[in-house]
Formats: structure tokens, sequence, C-alpha cells
């Protein structure tokens, strides 16, 4: 019987320290952001989608050697070069340039293993992350074209 | 005229839960035959959210296999990439740097800390309390900031590398997590007086779902759950690995063999993490990340290798077979929450369904992981 009673007493208590806590909790500062009016800022590593990072005269500095294309686990980078005949030093010689550069972002995992296996410090990872749409389309990036938009 | 439906006294019916209901915090199904709302016999039925990773290890090279160990377990899924990459390094023979290694260690404890914060918060939220979870959330949002800032994602991290590191932690991390650990301790303080010394809590947990040490040892139930029965098994203890011989830390194990032995074993476990997290720190040596001599395409010797390590849910294994190629002949994942979800169906026999679903909590569950 005795039981019985000290149940109701240390239970009445432990609810009453409960509702304490909680209560305190009330007076406690908002952590909440209320996205999408407030948004926060992403951390330096983050990763998001790759981009193609320019050198000083905003060609690519991509070389499209392809190992990027040969780490990536899933398969979502597409490119293409052409050889062009360039001049220097008065000798004709050919180099490949970039031609296509397609990023199948509904496959990516964003492991980070084709920033990774650059050699040439040419992608790197974009800070978007507002990426909703209900169009597969959307997805498919022609990271040369977002290059020159960002250059123009 | 139709005459009226006669019940058996005897009569059972069967109860579908899942495969979308939030007591299953995923997409499980179990088939129970209710008698009332005692449960009679229950079935599990896996294989939802099946994603075939174990083939997946067959036709990708070992780097490329990274980015699958964090899908596992979206919780704790520092601590599969960690055995993934043990695993590699043993059998192609890289050496590690110490540093690399003291980082793992630390940033595993931290993703266990957030796993078991996450859990907390739905278990209770299970039985029916709600506010723990958002404090739960709230302090594991601490977490995931740091570990996002030194990652680069909040979730699915692909972190480690055969060798060590992606990169190193900077001196804001180690501010961050020496202001979390005082935190944190505070906060498991206020759960304790919150949830655990609430008498609704234990009125439903104690003495509720024995899951007996001949039972675990029966399904190969490891982690809190086989602790909570009293078996004293942690591979971190048992088979030691990384640098976890160099930490003083305990292994919680209790007795009762019932959902609240489960509970407690988790709540002190949090607190032994973040003992290991704050030796980490302060033991943490300099140098470099990453191994200096390391092929770069990894192609094993031939023959079979396994690594077992401890995460949030239990002992995760990874069993690699080799032909000498640069991808695995066979790879095969041995999860925790497997094993833990098999005791399930022999447990709830005869009991209530409310204290089925609380049991269901206190087992951990995370399907994704348990399907692979």
């Amino acid at each position: 019987m005795g039981g019985y009673f000290s149940d109701i007493f240390n239970g009445s208590k432990s609810l009453l320290i409960g509702m304490g806590i909680t209560f305190r909790e009330f007076f406690k500062p908002t952590v909440t952001v209320q996205y999408p009016y407030q948004t926060l800022k992403m951390s330096a590593r983050f990763r998001g989608h790759i981009e193609l990072i320019a050198d000083e005269e905003g060609n690519p500095k991509c070389v499209a050697c392809g190992m990027c294309q040969r780490a990536c686990p899933s398969g979502c980078i597409s490119l293409d070069s052409v050889s062009v005949d360039i001049e220097v030093d008065g000798k004709v010689k050919k180099k490949k340039v970039l031609s296509k550069y397609d990023l199948d972002f509904t496959k990516c995992s964003l492991c980070g293993q084709c920033v990774e296996n650059c050699n040439f410090g040419a992608i790197d990872f974009s800070k978007e992350y507002n990426l909703a749409s209900t169009r597969k389309e959307d997805f498919h990036f022609n990271l040369l074209k977002r290059l020159e938009e960002r250059n123009a | 005229m139709s005459t009226p439906i006669q019940l058996r006294p005897d009569e059972t019916f069967i109860l579908n839960v899942g495969p979308q209901h939030p007591a299953t915090h995923g997409v499980l199904r179990v088939k129970m035959e209710m008698d009332g709302e005692y449960i009679v016999k229950s079935e599990t039925v896996l294989g939802y959210i099946h994603r075939m990773h174990e083939k997946m290890g067959e036709n990708r090279t070992y780097a490329q296999y990274l980015p699958n160990l964090s899908r596992l377990d979206y919780l704790g899924a520092l601590g599969y990439t960690h055995g993934h990459v043990l695993a590699i390094e043993r059998a192609a023979g890289i050496e590690v740097p110490e540093r690399a290694e003291y980082i793992r260690a630390i940033t595993v404890e931290l993703n266990r800390v957030a796993s078991h914060l996450f859990w907390f918060g739905a278990f209770v939220m299970d039985l029916g309390g709600f506010s723990p979870l958002m404090y739960a959330i709230q302090d594991r949002e601490h977490i995931l900031d740091m570990l996002e800032a030194v990652t680069g994602a909040r979730l699915t991290y692909c972190y480690y590398r055969f060798g060590g590191l992606y990169n190193d932690i900077d001196d804001d991390f180690i501010e961050a997590a020496k202001r979390f650990i005082p935190r944190m301790r505070k906060s498991l303080k206020k759960y304790a007086a919150l949830v655990t010394g609430n008498i609704i809590f234990q009125k439903r947990l104690e003495g509720i779902a024995p899951v007996s040490a001949e039972m675990c040892r029966k399904y190969g139930a490891t982690g809190p759950v086989a602790r909570g029965s009293g078996i004293n098994f942690d591979v971190r203890k048992n088979e030691p690995y990384s640098v976890y011989p160099e930490f003083d830390f305990d292994v919680p194990v209790y007795h009762e063999c019932d959902s609240m032995a489960r509970y407690k074993v988790r709540m002190d476990e949090m607190e032994q993490s973040l003992r290991i997290i704050e030796q980490g720190l302060e033991k943490l040596p300099g140098g470099p990340i990453m191994a200096e001599k390391k092929p770069k395409n990894i192609k094993l010797p031939v023959g079979d290798f396994y690594q077992a390590v401890e995460t949030a849910r239990g002992s995760f294994g990874i069993r690699i077979v080799s032909d000498g190629d640069k991808n695995a002949y066979r790879l095969k994942l041995r999860s925790p929450t497997y094993s833990n979800m098999h005791l399930f169906d022999e447990a709830c026999e005869g009991m209530l369904i409310m204290d089925a679903l609380a049991f269901m909590g206190s087992l951990d569950l995370v399907i994704p992981e348990m399907d692979r």
C-alpha cells in the first residue's frame, strides 16, 4: 500500500519537474530559421553541384582529359573536345579545347570524386542548394553555357 | 433477411503495420496476427527499400563505392564509411597517419551522439511525447553544423579516404567541439530529468519487452540491444581498431533486458562518446592527414578480408572477397539492425500492440540500412 501512495507522489513530482523544464524553454531564444524568408549561408566546404572554373581570360581551365568522367561512380558527367590549331611562337600547334561539358544532376550523389580527381583545378562545387523542379530536364546542366553566362 | 456475423471467440485478425507508418521509421512492413490488442504472431516483411548496395560494390571500383556507404544508415553514416576504409587499408597495407585516425575517431563519435540524439527524440515521440524531439534536434543541429563545416555535407558525408581524410579539421571545428561537450552534458541532465524520470515513460518501458541474452546470441543482435541484455560486447573494446585502445571509456551494460535497459545504454553511451571526443581533442597530434605511400588505383591482393566496427546501432561488418581486380569479386555487408530486427518476431509474441511499438522504437531501426 505504501508503494502505491509513494508512486502517486513521486509520479506527480516527476511530471511537475518535466513541466518546469518545458516551461523554461518558453523563454529561451528562438533557434529556428524562417526559411524561405531567412536563409543560412552555406559553409565554405559545402558540396553543391559542380561548376567549371575559368582562367584569367575567361576560358575554362578544363583540358578535357576526362578524369572526372572516369572517376564518377554514377556516370553523370559527359564531356567532349575538339582539336583546334593555335599559333605559338610562329608555329602551328594542335590543342584540345573543351566543346561540351554536361552534368546530369539527377544521377549525381555529390560525393566529390570528380573535384578530387581533377589535376588542373578546373571544377569546383557551387554553393547552390535551392534546386527544385518538377521537370527532369531542369537538372541537365550545360556547364559550359553556365560559365559563359557567368562571364557575361 | 441477413444473418448477423458470428465471431468465434478464438478468432484472430491480421493487422498491417507499415510499409507506410510513422512508428516504423521508414518503409518496413510488419504483419501482425492479433487477438484483440494482443499479438499472437508477427511477421516482418523486408525489402521495400532494397537498393542492391552489395551488387553495386561488385561493379564499381573501391573508391567509387565510398559514397554508397553513407547511404546505408543516414543517421550514423561515418561509422559505416570507417569500416569500409579500414577494411581496404588493412587489405592493401596502407599506413594511415595518426592524426587522420584521431580525426576519424572524433568525427565518428560526434556522429554517434547525433544518431543517438535523433533516436532519443523519435523514441519518445513514439511513446507520445513531442517536446524531447525538438530539444534533441536542437542539440543535434550543433553536431551537423560542425560536421558540415568539415566534410561539406550534413548526412551523406563521404569524408574518409583510403589512407586518410578528404580534408583537415580547422581550429573552428576544435573550438566548436569543445563548446559542444559541456553543452551536451547539460542537455543530458535535462533529458534525464525530463524523460528518464518521467513516471509515464518508466511505466511504459520497465519490465516491458524482455529480450534475453540467449535470444540476442541466437539472432546475432549487437550494439545497445545486446548490451541492454547484459552482453558486454563492444567491437571498440573486444576487437580494437583505429585508435580506440588509446581512449579511456566504459561500455555501459544493463542486465534488466527490458526496453528501459536499452534506452539507458544509449543515454550512457552518449556520455562515453563525449569522453572519447574530449580525449581525442586533447591528444590530437599534428602531421599529415593523408598517407604518403598510396597507390593511385587501389587493387586488393587476392583474398578474403573482413572488418568489423561499432556503429551507433551495433556491430557493422564488411567482407570483401577480392580476385585481384580493381573492384571486389563479392562484397558482403553485415548490418546491425538487420539482425536486431529479427528478434522482434519472437520477442513480441503475446505482447500488447502499444508495447510492441515501443519495443520497436527501442531497437533503433534504420530501414535503408536493414534492406541495403
